[in-house]
């Protein structure tokens, strides 16, 4: 069994545009992260917080430094392979549940094993499983319209977690959910952490919310100036 | 794979079940357009060629004269009694009509109609294709006697008795009186609009005689036993006339034989540039539907540039993404295809009742227009999938 951590950012830079106005997203982040951890990211807007997510869910690519996914250099894989590696080890909870519309919590929660090229037997049984876990039992036919806020964040924490990736990726998972919805996802993520030991990587402005994780990060203006256990204030 | 990839196009259609419905009218009306301009083209092309037909397969028409323009050309030699009878001694021909014509006024009581007189023999009924619908042809007496009888196409029958009798009355044709011995059945129109009822036939001795006052032939009917034997006979007749006409080689003939067979060909060929003109005409429409189908799949392409995010992200690659626009504008391409060709075939059928043409599908051309409407599919869906598919993830997943 490899040693090597499941995440490791080294002098990770992401600048946008050039010369008068480049922006530097991300100066100089180094960040390592192992399996089963439950990380809290926080900062300010603009901080750099949501463009180190997108670095480590594979979606954005570094303009400087390497990142080493399970030990594995990113950088020179192709869009493709990316792709791959998403499906494989990546589950993505949004803010905005990002649900397919007029498509039934099912098929949704379906769709990765879909991309996977899993049987259509095994897929439905797996995404009914997934359903069951995150409590929607007899939802499974109901569009993303007929549901409530914290039922849609449930699809789409099925959908994250259906394909069993080593790494669950939540941008602001409770941003858009009324205070008692919010207390049943998070409980959700740490049963999902604990249980399964799956690592949930979860940006928040809510400091109440971070308290559940068992680590925090901290940026400000593009570099991590906190990182470890809890921290009193801002 | 791809099946999977169909299944999700027609969720997709079914989940924008209006917009797909708009989209697909391009190629509904398009691929209805080319099946109806072109089963109707073939309908009247049978309709055309049928009607050719029905003078006779195996005809041959000898004018004289060699250039194509009327039926008589006045200034050329006609034919005499002698080449008829040198023709008739030719084997394998079924029946040999000299004929001759004059347009004349005939009189029954106090009615009176302009039609054309034709002089000629039984075999001109024969070998035109004309029934007897009442009364008789010609008895031997009357042809060899040059006695005045007659029988009336199904025109002037009408014309001069309306629904009584005409059998056995003597009506005047110009000057001469001229018992009425049959009645032709009706053919109808000609496929150029020419009543072929309108004429009446007298012996031709009668007619030579009493009418014309000389005993040239102005045309001679031919029909030929077998079709295969028709360039054979036709070689062998031009020959005759040829000797029998004083024609040097190298010289150019001054008759023409005309063969049904070849008419019916030339006609063909008009027809089928007629319903091919028709029809590109059509799939310009198809053409137009394509690049609706173009548009629609940009605009949705913007539209769900979210959703594509989305799809990436939970591990979609850009092939997946490219595949499933495509199929979806083929899938929307191809359900058009269907229901345009369900609604040509019904719109042509109707149309083909309602002008009493045949009705005739070519399953090569349905087949060619759904296939056609499925490559429209390809070509404009190819643009917007592209589009779709070399889209940044994290650019898609902030697209709002």
């Amino acid at each position: 069994m490899s040693t090597a951590p499941l995440i490791e950012l080294r002098s990770i830079e992401r600048t946008y545009g050039g010369g008068e106005s480049l922006v530097r997203a991300l100066d100089q982040v180094d960040l390592t992260i192992s399996q089963g951890e439950f990380v809290a990211v926080m900062g300010a807007s603009g901080s750099g917080k949501s463009t180190c997510m997108n670095v480590l869910g594979l979606l954005d690519r570094p303009t400087a430094g390497q990142y080493l996914f399970r030990g594995v250099d990113v950088g020179p894989l192709s869009l493709d392979e990316l792709a791959l590696l998403r499906q494989r080890y990546l589950g993505f909870i949004f803010q905005g549940f990002n649900l397919l519309a007029r498509t039934t919590a099912l098929e949704n929660v379906e769709l990765p094993l879909v991309y996977r090229g899993t049987p259509r037997k095994e897929r439905l049984e797996r995404a009914r499983h997934a359903l069951g876990r995150v409590g929607l039992h007899g939802r499974e036919h109901h569009t993303p319209a007929e549901l409530s806020g914290g039922q849609q964040q449930r699809v789409a924490i099925a959908r994250a977690i259906v394909s069993e990736p080593s790494v669950v990726l939540a941008d602001e998972p409770t941003g858009n959910l009324d205070s008692a919805t919010k207390l049943e996802i998070i409980e959700l993520l740490r049963e999902l952490n604990h249980e399964r030991s799956i690592t949930v990587i979860m940006v928040t402005h809510e400091p109440d919310m971070a308290e559940y994780a068992s680590r925090l990060v901290l940026f400000r203006d593009g570099k991590v100036v906190h990182d470890g256990a809890h921290k009193e204030g801002p | 794979m791809l099946w999977r990839s169909v299944r999700m196009a027609l969720r997709e259609v079914r989940r924008n079940a209006t917009r797909s419905l708009l989209t697909m009218l391009g190629i509904v009306i398009g691929v209805a357009a080319v099946i109806a301009m072109v089963t109707l083209g073939q309908g009247a092309t049978d309709s055309v060629t049928a009607s050719v037909a029905g003078l006779g397969q195996n005809l041959l028409i000898i004018l004289p004269g060699n250039e194509r323009r009327g039926p008589i050309a006045s200034t050329s030699t006609p034919f005499t009694l002698d080449d008829v009878a040198a023709i008739e001694r030719l084997p394998s021909l079924s029946a040999v009509a000299p004929s001759n014509s004059k347009g004349v006024l005939t009189v029954n009581g106090n009615v009176n109609y302009g039609t054309i007189a034709n002089g000629s023999t039984n075999a001109f009924f024969t070998v035109r294709g004309f029934d007897v619908d009442l009364g008789r042809l010609f008895s031997d007496a009357e042809v060899l006697g040059g006695l005045p009888a007659c029988v009336l196409g199904a025109t002037v029958r009408k014309e001069l008795f309306g629904t009584t009798n005409p059998l056995g009355t003597t009506i005047r044709v110009q000057s001469i009186p001229c018992k009425v011995v049959g009645v032709l059945a009706p053919k109808g129109q000609s496929t150029f609009g020419q009543d072929q009822d309108d004429f009446l036939v007298m012996p031709l001795r009668t007619f030579s005689r009493r009418l014309l006052g000389n005993t040239d032939i102005g045309t001679i009917f031919i029909g030929v036993g077998r079709p295969e034997d028709i360039n054979k006979s036709r070689r062998r007749i031009e020959s005759i006339l040829r000797e029998r006409r004083h024609i040097l080689p190298g010289q150019r003939d001054d008759f023409a034989v005309r063969d049904m067979k070849e008419i019916l060909k030339t006609i063909g060929a008009i027809a089928s540039v007629l319903t091919a003109l028709l029809g590109s005409i059509a799939a310009v429409s198809l053409l137009v539907g394509g690049i609706g189908i173009m548009n629609i799949m940009l605009v949705s392409v913007t539209e769900r540039t979210r959703e594509i995010g989305i799809r990436m992200a939970i591990g979609a690659r850009s092939s997946d993404v490219l595949t499933q626009f495509l199929v979806e504008a083929v899938v929307l391409c191809a359900l058009g295809g269907v229901v345009g060709a369900a609604l040509g075939l019904a719109g042509s059928f109707t149309a083909a009742s309602a002008l009493g043409l045949p009705f005739r599908v070519l399953p090569g051309i349905v087949f060619l227009s759904f296939a056609f409407s499925a490559i429209v599919g390809v070509v404009f869906g190819f643009l917007p999938a592209r589009k779709a598919a070399r889209l940044n993830p994290i650019d898609a997943l902030r697209h709002e």
